[in-house]
């Protein structure tokens, strides 16, 4: 009996040892519609996309490689800079055979959570069931040589050896040509334009401060990424500026400090935004969708897109934003879609969309 | 560092009147020496005593002999302004003024201009001998803009060492030179001068491969300057499928883009506040 207690723990150290290392070559079938889905992206989360592609009904109308950039991103997109943190699932309907799950994915990225949401349908093969995976055919661009008449601007600042005259090149010329201050719950959020007015390019950034009764701050906010930063010459940005926790009501005026910078900048690429409209998307919200169209030769790795409102006066009353997770490629459309608050969606008379661009190797 | 040339004189006073084996002496200086150059100074009396010199930026302490021409060299008399000597119990003051215009610090404001306008640029001169003394005596300063060929030039007398200006754009874009000179002093700096919003916008749109080219006639100021390189012109196109915007950049006074493929779109083109006009478009033309 006393020898027995400690080979009894060896044994079962050693079966646990193996439990943990010794993995399934088959992975267990789904037997439900949205267990196949929960399946798949459990596999994707764990980054083995062999073991996710073995949940796919279509395998034979794409590739495991096609189907694993799909998920991991490609052409250094933001989605190689995510991992995924949950898969939310939900069947919408199912037949015996059949069935349409909505699965809420959750990436975690360098911009702050993903969110994405995809309607995936399910098929029964045998006893098991199998996602047919939305094969998404991504337009080769035909090779050609796309002629590039690169517009830079570059900087001579004033250096260590000049004289104290030596003037410095001005800072451009920035002004918020409109500014308006809404509530949120308890949030008190600023949202505006800032316009480069001069001939040069500007790094901008917009500041503002809350100034309470007597005179007291309430908080000091800058738009962080909520900006176009680098505006060429007459380029507007919208901005948004969010005060956590502070009441509108509370707020007697607002101090905004537009700040510019003169920089080297390039001006390039170019990217038009096609096909815009406000629609109601699957979940019944309101949202602007459109495409995105890189027409320089370069590859533009993160896309950002910024959206603002106006109402019929023409006053800015929303300010919306979304990273794109997919790279674009030159001549090569990318659909968008940036959230729109539903409360203030009646009152929108027009919108204007504009991009904001991170590239890996670019020049400035 | 601060200077109390009232302390540091009682000090000598009271320094020099202790020396000993020194019998009464009478200072000779001039009124006043030019910055840089040397300086003779005449002491009655006989034995050795103690000099002080106290001015701007200078204290100097020597053992001399009395009865003797005592030399000040021109490294000891770079400062200009008040200076105090003191020997024997006996002192004087004396001027050291700036010597002739050297250098110049040239304030050119601002650095960009948009183009013809009035009294827009500046220019304040200071004017500085050798050692860097402003020089107080009334110089002429000649301020001269070129750009494009034209060169307009101002002269100013200084006042306190400064000279001050004020001059317009030209009416044509470019880099301005604008040059402060004074006797063998002269200091360049560069205004650009810039053209102003666009005054009108008009585009032409024409069917192409991937949808619609749409390109604008030159784009000048009203002036009659081209508006600068990569200044943004946005164009749009309403159809049933949406809104589509490009903001294209103007290269050489003009600015492309391609909008989709539309059977009837409304077309417009804008920079800044400024509005073009706008195109129906109905396929292919």
């Amino acid at each position: 009996m006393k020898r027995g207690l400690p080979i009894a723990i060896i044994v079962l150290t050693v079966a646990l040892i193996a439990m943990a290392t010794i993995q399934p070559k088959q992975l267990s079938p789904a037997r439900s519609p949205d267990g196949a889905v929960r399946s798949l992206f459990a596999q994707v989360k764990a980054r083995d996309y062999a073991g996710a592609f073995s949940y796919v009904a279509n395998a034979g109308d794409t590739t495991e490689q096609a189907f694993a950039q799909d998920l991991a991103g490609r052409d250094g997109g933001l989605r190689t800079y995510s991992s995924l943190q949950a898969a939310d699932t939900k069947i919408l309907h199912a037949t015996d055979d059949e069935a349409l799950v909505r699965a809420t994915l959750e990436y975690a990225t360098a911009v702050g959570a993903f969110y994405n949401t995809r309607d995936l349908k399910v098929v029964k093969q045998g006893d098991r069931w199998k996602v047919v995976w939305p094969v998404t055919k991504q337009a080769n661009v035909p090779p050609q040589v796309i002629q590039e008449n690169y517009l830079r601007w570059d900087v001579i600042t004033r250096g260590a050896r000049d004289d104290w005259g030596a003037q410095n090149v001005e800072a451009p010329r920035v002004r918020i040509i409109s500014m308006n201050a809404i509530p949120q719950g308890n949030n008190t959020i600023i949202v505006g334009e800032v316009e480069n007015e001069d001939t040069v390019p500007g790094f901008v950034s917009v500041g503002a401060t809350l100034v309470g009764a007597s005179g007291k701050v309430l908080g000091s906010e800058t738009s962080f990424d909520k900006i176009s930063h680098t505006l060429l010459p007459k380029e507007i940005s919208p901005f948004r500026i969010d005060f956590p926790k502070v009441r509108l009501a509370t707020v007697n005026s607002v101090r905004m400090t537009p700040n510019s910078l003169l920089v080297p900048a390039s001006a390039d690429p170019v990217i038009g935004v096609l096909h815009q409209r406000v629609e109601v998307d699957s979940r019944g919200r309101h949202v602007l969708r459109g495409e995105l169209l890189n027409e320089s030769g370069e590859i533009v790795n993160i896309p950002h897109v910024l959206a603002t409102y106006y109402d019929k006066s023409g006053k800015v009353i929303w300010v919306s934003d979304g990273y794109v997770d997919q790279a674009l490629l030159p001549a090569t459309p990318v659909p968008f879609a940036v959230d729109l608050r539903d409360d203030l969606a009646p009152q929108v008379q027009s919108y204007r969309v504009t991009v904001n661009q991170y590239m890996l190797n670019a020049k400035d | 560092m601060t200077h109390n040339p009232g302390a540091a004189l009682i000090i000598g006073l009271v320094a020099s009147c202790l020396c000993l084996g020194a019998s009464a002496s009478e200072l000779h200086v001039p009124a006043s020496v030019t910055a840089g150059s040397g300086l003779s100074i005449s002491a009655s009396g006989s034995g050795t005593a103690t000099l002080y010199v106290i001015g701007p930026g200078t204290a100097i302490k020597r053992k001399v002999e009395l009865g003797q021409a005592i030399q000040l060299s021109a490294d000891d008399l770079q400062n200009a302004g008040r200076y105090v000597v003191s020997l024997a119990g006996d002192s004087a003051t004396f001027f050291v003024t700036a010597g002739p215009v050297h250098a110049i610090a040239f304030l050119a404001r601002p650095s960009r201009v948009p183009v013809d306008t009035p009294n827009v640029i500046s220019g304040t001169a200071f004017v500085f001998d050798k050692y860097r003394n402003l020089v107080l005596e009334p110089q002429t300063v000649k301020f001269e803009l070129s750009a494009n060929g034209q060169t307009v030039s101002h002269s100013q007398m200084t006042k306190d060492g400064i000279a001050y200006t004020k001059l317009d754009s030209s009416k044509k874009e470019g880099v301005a030179q604008f040059v402060a000179s004074s006797g063998p002093a002269s200091v360049r700096r560069v205004v650009q001068e810039v053209a102003s919003d666009p005054c009108s916008i008009r585009m032409n749109a024409a069917p192409n491969q991937q949808g619609i080219l749409l390109r604008t006639d030159p784009i000048r100021d009203c002036a009659g300057n081209l508006v600068p390189d990569g200044t943004i012109v946005t164009f749009t196109a309403t159809d049933s499928e949406g809104k589509s915007t490009v903001d294209a950049r103007i290269r050489q006074g003009i600015a492309q883009a391609e909008l989709p493929a539309s059977n009837n779109a409304t077309i417009s083109v804008a920079s800044g506040v400024v509005v073009g006009n706008e195109i129906q478009w109905r396929g292919d033309r």
